[in-house]
């Protein structure tokens, strides 16, 4: 018995086998090409980024912040940002959750409905600001059926300001919310509204009750997602907007310290404070969101 | 008890009291144009324990739903006593329902779980804390009262669902094949601890199943759907022992299932030509002589003759170990295959000689439906 054992050498497995236990394996190779993609074109340019915010032509190490926090005209656009876009994402995803919550169910004409409100996403920004100046303008239908039906006395101002880019952030944001919503909302075992209807449940108390608290950390996500992509307004912010004035979003401030003004330090500055904003914003929503329940959405063994 | 009966008749129309009988009259339910359930007509007495039997597709689990209110009715009505049920909502129903995935909650603990129902009856605080910590004795839960659903084993969320469904003393109590998602042992532990709960608590339950030992097993009174119909309604016994078509026959473990032709008439009894060898057997459901019917026989009421003995011969092709005898299937020369039991295990190849007892062979008209 001792023979054999010493034999064997007592012997630890491979060392092969023992890295594979792991998860180090050959097949790790795979993700070299991944890999180095995300570091030349994400990784790179980001610290370069964050380098070349450090290292403005005056004022050390700091001095493109402190303009920026210096300068009103630089630092109020995180207020003109974050008064767009939340407001915005907070809407399509409320707006979301009663709509898709009628279509979580099989109804005839739901690929077709789905189909619908998923366009704008095809559409891009572009259009969709084209359209909204044609249909929102001084003189578009909107404003001309006010007027000849005298509800309004002069046209009604909804684009280049404020509600114009309001507007076309939430015809772009909505269909992402609503397809996320809807399938975080089918992901949710029906039968969990049935049992509570037999103990006594109404529908809205079903709701409340069940269906929220189980939707509720797949809404706290898709805020945080419709809350990035129309934090970082851009086109419509111009198109729709008033570019120099109430819609003057943090993305216009960093185009222009750029590629007017050609001090790409601030520009970084700028880019990186974007991002802080947004991670601040994310973190408190996450953080709310680890509070709630986060497991399974099924009602028990399959 | 007059303190209960008020404190009951206190709360509003979401607590029916118990009733009498339920019942079904004419309750059809049609899934575009296709009859998923036709007509049935059940009568539940206060205290009965029915079984709806069937195979997959036969419509019991759509009686259970029009039952529960989950799903309307195409035709037909359910009153309770003299209330008309089938236009009320399912949460003005006061029935409990345990779901065949269990359907608990998973974000809320065991307890908060088995409170749902009384916090949407709106029953005080206090008496919700006792009536569920009774429940949780009741299921023998007490320890786990904490816990999430996700963290219970099947058998202990099985448990938590019935305890939810029984502690707002429901009139009645449904039960969607609350055992098919657990392994073969604490199925058989589970469907005792059913039964107990049902005697103890003196709960009415309707019960659906596609296992007829478990029907057999738990109900006073078994329904047997096949194709939306009811085929026969009766107690374990008479369903044993006098099915009443070939169908039913067929669900109750009659395993050889012989399409053969009648001969004629001797008295009570009819006879029939298997093999050749003309066999006597109960007709049922007055199979005409000369027809073509099906003869239909037990696997443990087919025995092996003695050598020599009349019957009809046959050669084993399986046998299967079971315990206390042996599964055996033989084929005759015919090509017809025979289940039976044997006590002694006959050997692979041997030519055995199959008798039945005239009373244990039932003779079913082939198109009965």
């Amino acid at each position: 018995m001792t023979a054999i054992n010493a034999a064997t050498g007592g012997a630890r497995p491979a060392l092969r086998h023992r890295l594979a236990e792991r998860g180090i394996d050959r097949q790790l190779l795979l993700l070299i090409p991944a890999a180095l993609f995300v570091l030349i074109l994400f990784i790179y340019p980001f610290l370069y980024g964050v380098g070349l915010s450090f290292q403005p032509t005056e004022g050390g190490a700091l001095g493109a912040y402190r303009e920026f926090f210096t300068d009103a005209y630089l630092r109020d656009t995180i207020l003109t940002t974050l008064q767009l876009s939340l407001p915005a994402a907070l809407l399509n995803v409320l707006a979301s959750v009663p709509i898709a919550y009628r279509m979580r169910g099989r109804f005839r004409g739901k690929r077709l409905l789905t189909t619908l409100l998923v366009v704008p996403i095809t559409l891009g920004t572009v259009l969709t600001a084209q359209g909204l100046l044609n249909f929102l303008g001084p003189t578009g239908w909107f404003n001309r059926t006010l007027l000849s039906s005298g509800l309004a006395d002069a046209p009604v101002r909804l684009t280049n300001n404020y509600w114009g880019v309001f507007f076309s952030l939430v015809i772009t944001g909505f269909p992402f919310a609503f397809l996320l919503v809807l399938s975080y909302l089918s992901g949710i075992d029906p039968t969990l509204e049935r049992a509570a209807a037999t103990l006594g449940a109404g529908r809205w108390q079903r709701f409340r009750r069940i269906t929220l608290p189980l939707l509720a950390p797949g809404l706290a996500t898709t805020f945080c997602l419709t809350f990035v992509l129309a934090f970082s307004v851009f086109p419509s912010a111009v198109l729709v907007g008033d570019p120099s004035g109430t819609t003057r979003v943090m993305s216009i401030a960093a185009y222009d310290a750029a590629y007017v003004r050609y001090d790409y330090p601030l520009a970084s500055a700028v880019a990186v404070l974007m991002g802080v904003v947004e991670l601040l914003v994310i973190a408190a929503v996450l953080g709310w969101r680890a509070l709630l329940y986060t497991g399974s959405t099924a009602g028990g063994k399959g | 008890m007059t303190a209960a009966a008020t404190s009951r008749a206190s709360t509003p129309a979401t607590r029916p009291g118990h009733f009498e009988t339920l019942r079904l009259d004419g309750v059809s339910r049609s899934f575009g144009g296709q009859a998923a359930l036709a007509d049935l007509d059940l009568t539940i007495r206060r205290g009965e324990f029915i079984a709806l039997l069937g195979p997959s597709g036969c419509g019991k689990s759509t009686a259970l739903n029009c039952l529960a209110g989950l799903l309307p009715l195409t035709r037909g009505s359910i009153w309770q006593d003299e209330t008309r049920l089938d236009v009320l909502p399912p949460e003005r129903r006061g029935f409990g329902m345990v779901f065949q995935n269990y359907a608990l909650f998973p974000h809320l603990p065991v307890r908060k779980n088995i409170a749902f129902g009384l916090q949407m009856r709106r029953v005080p605080r206090a008496e919700i804390r006792r009536r569920v910590d009774e429940a949780l004795r009741l299921v023998h839960l007490e320890e786990h009262a904490g816990k999430l659903p996700g963290q219970l084993s099947g058998g202990q969320q099985q448990r938590v669902a019935i305890a939810r469904a029984v502690v707002l003393e429901p009139s009645l109590v449904l039960m969607d094949e609350p055992l098919s998602n657990l392994d073969a042992k604490l199925r058989l532990e589970m469907r005792t601890e059913i039964r107990r709960l049902h005697q103890s608590l003196g709960l009415t339950t309707v019960y659906v199943t596609h296992d007829q030992e478990e029907a057999l097993s738990l109900a006073d009174r078994l329904v047997v759907l096949r194709a939306g119909r009811v085929q026969q309604i009766g107690t374990p016994e008479e369903l044993h022992t006098e099915p009443a078509n070939w169908h039913v026959a067929d669900f109750m473990g009659y395993r050889n299932l012989l399409p053969v032709r009648a001969g004629a008439r001797q008295g009570a009894g009819i006879t029939v030509e298997i093999e050749g060898q003309e066999l006597t057997g109960t007709p049922v459901g007055d199979p005409a002589p000369g027809s073509e019917v099906i003869a239909g026989i037990r696997p443990e009421d087919l025995r092996i003759g003695p050598a020599g003995s009349t019957g009809v011969p046959a050669t084993v092709e399986v046998v299967e170990y079971q315990g206390r005898e042996v599964a055996v299937e033989a084929r005759t020369d015919g090509g017809i295959p025979l289940n039976l039991r044997a006590v002694d295990r006959p050997a692979v190849g041997d030519r055995i000689t199959v008798t039945v007892e005239p009373r244990r062979l039932l003779v079913f008209p082939a198109d009965a439906r």
